[in-house]
């Protein structure tokens, strides 16, 4: 079977993931990565959302260990909360078994540019990076042959263009049946007890250096011969970028970046007079190359920062070093008229309160007119660092910090914090409010675990209930009200709670407008 | 060098300028052209600046047009076209807002299909094509209006 489609990059490795027979994906919403497990569900595949990206991995792993086919999606800062399982498992092995990372250079939707390459190094697993749709679509269906080949997790690192932009892609492989599961004991490579680790550690190494030496066999890497004045070796977005720039240039694209080719990179640099490395975020490819002697360039500091482009690209070529002019300004998104979280933000403003803010549509409450977030660092931490600023700053201030968390943020790392809230208690109590608007807005409108519906929108009776998890953490007081309607209760409930040396959680619920314009829908169709 | 077609949609969150660049490729691919398209997803949906970017021809690299190269501007809010000019290539045409007759929309939620009209008399696609594709991306109950507004852009010129 062969056809012809139109497809961003997103939905290129979902369709991959069906054509690969893989059982299982899980993830957690985060931009660029959202649309992966969306598609897979639209198209009969079996997708989950899992409350945060460490459970997800640690669900796709359970799942490998089964004999299953199973793969992850987050953005780039997801993978640092599902580290942990990442780096033993790097070293247990795995087999069918791949991690999507969805890095953001430029940062249209995230709060830092990290270069999750970095990752397969640091953890020890090889790394495959497509270019575009079809290269998405071919390079994930190998990643599972590789994974199970090599007996190694892989990491898939997309950016925010390839997620996004669409191409036209030959589909050309035939949906293939999951194939059946079973457990095989293996306690050597799944209990990671020091004994068994430190076996483990050195059969990592082994694969790495095996897969190194697939890499230099060229099956990952194309190369097209230039003029000799310049060769670049380039991988991901950037090749698209660097083919259009310099088209007379020889060029060698890596899809697989770790381990990476060193021979043929050294090879190649020596046909040409300048060889470019040209890369977007970090000096990654660059720096293996210098590591090993290779005579190659690097881009200048100044093209870290950000996206590449096809002008970004012919100024590296052509030495420009000239500070580039910014793009006129946009205008900024900001909270929708008829957003929930309007109301609450007045509220919070206009009594003063230091707000701890986190991660969501609602961090947007730091713009004007509201001004009114003071801290966002990561998912979940609101509560976390209200706390710590309730330990230390004098009375008077410490009573106006207000930790403020959406509820699907909260279920995905918030909870940790509440329970942080109950055992080390700061001496004027806290407050904390839960902004619930019953679906994870910013990313699109998932689902979670406390919508009542699971991923493909299907009701679920098994939803999770924040207030009842509140309760049982143990605060001094919970309460319930809809910030838009109950402006006034609302106002003076954060009045006497912050005046208490109480534990007081507010739940501010009213569903988002474009939730609710979405179940109104569903409910139209039946669902 | 082969021949490259660039067009910037530039507009606001909620206008529905993804609506009219997913339409609009969709046609040129089952035209038979190589077509890529490119925008940024995520905070621009909330009422921010938003542009989608397509690039058609017999064989496209970049997902993203240069800087400078884009041959067609289509705005779709006043505010959002000096923010663009930029971007266009000399001698590029630009589509305002300001000069289509959208003020004689029933409804002004059509403006994006009656812009996708106005961009369609500077390309050379058939024009059952393109109501093809608006009949494949819009639901029934509001097709009608849509095809009307796209026919009022087509002929273009305030009255």
């Amino acid at each position: 079977m062969s056809e012809k489609l139109f497809l961003s990059g997103n939905e290129a490795i979902a369709l991959a993931a069906i054509d690969a027979g893989a059982h299982l994906g899980c993830g957690y919403p985060g931009t660029p990565s959202s649309e992966i497990l969306e598609n897979v569900a639209l198209n009969g595949g079996k997708a989950e959302w899992a409350p945060n990206e460490k459970v997800a991995l640690e669900v796709a792993i359970g799942a490998s260990f089964a004999g299953a086919r199973s793969f992850v999606t987050m953005k780039h800062v997801g993978l640092n909360v599902a580290a942990d399982p990442l780096f033993t498992i790097a070293c247990a092995g795995a087999s069918g078994l791949v991690v999507i990372t969805a890095d953001d250079p430029g940062m249209a939707s995230s709060q830092n540019e990290q270069d999750n390459r970095r990752y397969a190094v640091a953890a020890g697993v090889p790394l495959l990076e497509p270019s575009n749709s079809q290269e998405a679509y071919d390079l994930f269906r190998q990643a599972f042959a590789l994974s199970e080949e090599f007996g190694t997790l892989v990491l898939f690192r997309v950016t925010t263009r390839v997620c996004h932009s669409k191409c036209v892609v030959i589909r050309d492989g035939s949906p293939v049946t999951p194939r059946p599961t079973g457990y095989v004991k293996d306690i050597r490579n799944r209990v990671m007890i020091p004994a068994f680790a430190r076996v483990a550690h050195r059969n990592m190494r082994d694969r790495l250096r095996r897969l190194e030496q697939r890499n230099e066999t060229g099956e990952f890497s194309t190369e097209k011969s230039g003029t000799p004045e310049l060769g670049i070796i380039v991988s991901g977005i950037s090749y698209e970028h660097a083919r259009e720039a310099a088209p007379e240039a020889g060029m060698l694209h890596l899809k697989m970046t770790y381990p990476a080719p060193i021979e043929l990179m050294r090879n190649f640099a020596a046909k040409y007079q300048r060889c470019l490395v040209i890369e977007e975020g970090d000096p990654f490819l660059y720096e293996q190359c210098r590591i090993h002697s290779i005579p190659v360039e690097g881009k200048p500091e100044m093209f870290r920062f950000g996206e590449l482009n096809v002008g970004r690209v012919r100024r590296i070529i052509s030495g420009a070093a000239e500070d580039e002019a910014p793009a006129p300004a946009g205008k900024p998104p900001q909270l929708c008229v008829g957003c929930p979280h309007r109301k609450s933000y007045e509220v919070l403003r206009d009594l003063g309160c230091i707000v701890a803010g986190d991660i969501g549509c609602y961090t947007l409450g730091v713009l004007p007119p509201f001004s009114a977030v003071d801290t966002c660092v990561c998912m979940g931490a609101s509560i976390p660092t209200g706390l710590g600023m309730r330990h230390v700053l004098p009375e008077k201030d410490a009573r106006r910090v207000v930790s403020v968390i959406g509820d699907s943020t909260f279920l995905h790392t918030g909870i940790n914090g509440l329970v942080e809230m109950v055992y080390n208690r700061p001496a004027t109590g806290h407050l904390l409010v839960i902004l619930d608007n019953s679906t994870t807005a910013m990313t699109g409108l998932q689902e979670h675990p406390g919508t009542g519906r699971k991923l493909d929108h299907t009701r679920t009776e098994h939803r999770v209930s924040i207030d009842a998890l509140v309760k049982a953490a143990g605060v001094d007081h919970l309460d319930v009200c809809d910030s838009t309607l109950e402006t006034e209760k609302f106002r003076s409930l954060v009045q006497e709670r912050l005046a208490s040396n109480d534990l007081s959680v507010i739940i501010c619920r009213r569903p988002c407008i474009l939730a609710a314009a979405q179940e109104k829908k569903l409910r139209e169709a039946g669902k | 060098m082969k021949k490259v077609t660039n067009v910037i949609v530039a507009g606001l969150g909620g206008q529905g300028v993804l609506k009219l660049t997913d339409i609009l490729a969709d046609v040129l691919f089952h035209e038979g052209y190589d077509v890529k398209k490119s925008e940024v997803h995520g905070m621009s949906q909330r009422g921010g600046s938003v542009s989608s970017e397509i690039r058609f021809g017999e064989e496209i690299a970049s997902p993203m047009i240069p800087e400078g190269e884009a041959d067609l501007l289509v705005s779709l809010d006043s505010t959002q076209t000096q923010i663009n000019l930029h971007r266009l290539r000399e001698g590029g045409t630009v589509i305002r807002p300001e000069d289509e007759p959208i003020g004689e929309l029933s409804n002004p939620k059509c403006a994006n299909v009656l812009m996708l009209g106005a961009l369609s008399r500077h390309l050379d696609i058939p024009e059952q094509a393109l109501l093809d594709g608006i009949a494949k991306f819009l639901p029934a109950k509001v097709l009608e209006m849509n095809l009307a507004a796209f026919k009022l852009g087509r002929k273009g010129g305030l009255k």
